[in-house]
């Protein structure tokens, strides 16, 4: 198998975290994994993205070439549409709908959202809702987790354990609130994948 | 026995360290090298044994204090951003000269394509004019290895050892198959030849040729190196030099299966012989490097002349930058001989909704109160000038603040409005941070007091290392001390704290002393607000 996902968001919305669930998994499944990020300046606000390519053969760059992504995997619609050079052309666009508007020349809305409407493998929709409606406001990244993870040949199981072991220490609340976020993003894609 | 760990490039040099009997790491921070340290600070095998981990003033105390040990025969690293080696160039070239006694890696971390800095110099140049040997990790796993190889190396041949590290390395995790039980750390022993420690010019003049003839050792170990490799693919017609992580890239790009000949170099000198031949059995040579063109000015030479060599010189590579797969893909289907099945995809472009997403000072960062504090004091004035300094605060140059005039590097705040001052220039209004001030700032206000130029030097404390997220800064509780120990006039060193309901009185305390002609300090104050949620929620736990 192999997967090379680009995550996206802006600095400060926690895409790393999901790397971290993810890099956790791929070590305890025995897979390869070579996972980029982005510190320092960028990450005060600006467009951050890292790249993380699984993988059952060894893996040799850090980077993924052009037209080489599986998936775009980000927290925000217009960050989504940054990076889709990157895309193979089979790959999927799995993305959160509600912009981060911390610029003043942002795009219009209506537009950006006709423009994902347009893409025929895309998973989209406001997870920032779906997570104040678990009582998670903060979970957001556990939704698209869970959003993007059909699309991820790795066990949910053991999806799950990772996600487990990193929010342990914050207690069985936060433990729970992040699994809900994260099966009901599961549960979207799952739905969207059988009404095709 | 081996453990599989997931790590960073930086994380992966600090175990290998650690692992290899490390007795002290001392650094500034800096992205992208921040993390090796912080590794070192919170590995529990470290802190057992009490490896020495605190963060230094600046890069220059680091790399004299990383040298005191290796003189007392202990194992030992400073690491820093690459500019930060300009910072301590002069213990780092004179470290050649003493040689090294314990083993000593002095790691660099470059930043090619400026993620998070001011230019894009190659550590390995330092190397080659220090003739300190330099080792180049293509991946997390050459990392680790090369921790213990480079301090066997310096112990050997009793010298520093650069390893440059590149941000793309740095800040990529992978997983990494890592020693279970550490190497205990060296014992103390001093030196065998004291004479060669005084660098007095009678002894630097023996030693000087010492090194000179040592290098010739080096050009060996560096083609015998288990990190250096001829990689015969079977097509001659051209030949491939590719160093650090741009061995990484050629190989994504043939799948593992390059048809040409390929040279890996991770360790310099470069290795001659294996260069030789490669040149001799090939038709022409692509050289593949990340950072500005080491290698490929070295094999080109001013005359030019032989065999056709293909890079970031001759233009068939990009030459500036980040070097990505893309890169080189791009190259190598313009130049690679015909049928070697190297094609461009197709790409789909991106959307003209997609616009420019920069950068910000964080929502309630006391930056942004000084800023706007300080342009409202400066809309009186006839042309101010704002010299800027290395941190958070540089993002004031941006909208909607356009508040700084510069930004050069460590400390050049304070001794940039000096200089104007003694151009004419008023207001001359310095702004730096309290992390940026102890590292390079406090010599420069010495120079200002001496003179008791006309400046006014805004001391933006937040209390912590903000931009590289939140190391201690050491100057915290002790910067109004050091002002009036450098001899400020204790009238015009005021401090305020950073807040939105201060407002009116920081305007007016920016135009009091900007109207002061003599040197004036002034400390706004206020904890940054990352640190400050960071520690709100370690203290609700």
């Amino acid at each position: 198998m192999k997967t090379d996902i680009i995550l996206a968001g802006v600095g400060g919305q926690g895409i790393l975290t999901i790397a971290t669930i993810l890099g956790a998994s791929a070590l305890k499944e025995n897979l390869y994994l070579k996972q980029s990020e982005v510190h320092g300046m960028s990450q005060r606000g600006g467009d951050v993205q890292s790249n993380l390519r699984i993988s059952s053969s060894p893996i040799y760059s850090d980077l993924i070439p052009a037209g080489g992504a599986d998936i775009i995997v980000s927290l925000e619609p217009m960050e989504a549409l940054r990076y889709v050079p990157f895309l193979s052309e089979s790959g999927w666009i799995v993305t959160n709908t509600s912009p981060f508007v911390n610029i003043d020349n942002y795009p219009d809305v209506e537009g950006l959202e006709k423009e994902l409407d347009e893409w025929g493998n895309i998973v989209a929709f406001d997870m920032d809702a779906v997570a104040r409606g678990l009582m998670s406001p903060r979970s957001s990244n556990m939704v698209l987790l869970g959003a993007a993870s059909p699309f991820i040949e790795m066990r949910q199981e053991e999806i799950e354990g990772s996600i487990e072991s990193l929010f342990r220490k914050k207690g069985d609340k936060t433990v729970d609130m992040n699994m809900a976020a994260f099966r009901a993003g599961r549960r979207h894609t799952e739905d969207l994948l059988e009404s095709r | 026995m081996k453990t599989k760990r997931l790590l960073l490039g930086d994380e992966a040099f600090a175990l290998g360290a650690i692992n290899a009997g490390l007795s002290g790491a001392y650094a500034y921070p800096g992205t992208p090298s921040t993390e090796i340290m912080e590794f070192v600070q919170s590995d529990p095998v470290a802190q057992e044994r009490g490896v020495h981990s605190h963060w230094s003033s600046n890069e220059k105390t680091a790399m004299e204090e990383a040298l005191g040990m290796s003189f007392c025969g202990k194992r030992t690293f400073t690491s820093m951003k690459h500019v930060g080696l300009n910072v301590a160039a002069d213990p780092f070239v004179n470290s050649a000269m003493t040689g090294a006694n314990g083993g000593f890696i002095v790691v660099a971390a470059d930043d090619p394509g400026m993620h998070s800095s001011q230019n894009e110099q190659d550590s390995r140049f330092y190397a080659d004019f220090a003739m300190i040997p330099a080792l180049e990790p293509s991946d997390q796993q050459e990392a680790y290895d090369m921790a213990a190889y480079g301090f066997e190396m310096s112990e050997k041949y009793r010298i520093p050892v650069l390893l440059r590290f590149v941000t793309r390395l740095s800040h990529s995790r992978s997983v990494v198959e890592t020693d279970s039980v550490p190497s205990e750390e060296n014992a103390n022993s001093y030196p065998e030849n004291r004479s060669q420690w005084v660098l007095m010019p009678a002894m630097s003049r023996i030693r000087n040729r010492r090194l000179i003839a040592d290098h010739e050792e080096f050009v060996k170990s560096s083609d015998s190196s288990p990190f250096n490799r001829y990689e015969d693919g079977g097509d001659h017609r051209l030949g491939i030099v590719a160093s650090g992580i741009a061995y990484n890239y050629l190989q994504e790009i043939f799948g593992g299966k390059v048809p040409f000949t390929v040279v890996k170099i991770s360790q310099y000198p470069l290795p001659v012989n294996m260069i030789r031949r490669l040149y001799d059995s090939c038709e022409s040579v692509l050289v593949l490097e990340e950072g500005q063109p080491y290698i490929e000015s070295r094999l080109r030479g001013i005359l030019d002349v032989g065999k056709k060599i293909y890079g970031r010189l001759s233009g068939d590579v990009v030459r500036d930058g980040e070097l990505t797969p893309d890169h080189v893909r791009d190259t190598l289907a313009n130049i690679a001989p015909v049928n070697s099945g190297i094609e461009s995809p197709l790409c789909r472009k991106v959307s003209e909704k997609v616009v420019c997403r920069p950068p910000a000072l964080c929502q309630g960062c006391s930056h942004r109160d000084v800023y706007k504090a300080l342009n409202e004091a400066l809309e009186s004035y006839t042309d101010p000038k704002v010299f800027g300094d290395i941190g958070c605060y540089t993002l004031g140059f941006l909208k909607p603040y356009c508040a700084i005039d510069t930004c050069v590097d460590m400390g050049a705040s304070i001794t940039m409005a000096k200089g104007a001052a003694d151009a004419g220039q008023h207001p001359a209004v310095a702004v730096i941070g309290d992390s940026t001030f102890t590292h390079s700032g406090m010599t420069g206000l010495l120079d200002a007091v001496n003179e008791n130029s006309p400046v006014t030097v805004i001391i933006s404390d937040n209390l912590t290392t903000g931009m590289t997220g939140g190391q201690d800064s050491q100057g915290t509780g002790k910067i109004e001390d050091i002002c009036l120990g450098l001899g400020v006039d204790p009238r015009h060193l005021r401090t305020i704290d950073a807040l939105p309901k201060n407002h009116e009185e920081m305007v007016r305390l920016f135009r009091e002393e900007i109207d002061h002609q003599g040197v004036s300090v002034i400390v706004s104050r206020r904890e940054c607000i990352q640190t400050a949620r960071r520690n709100a929620s370690l203290n609700k736990r």
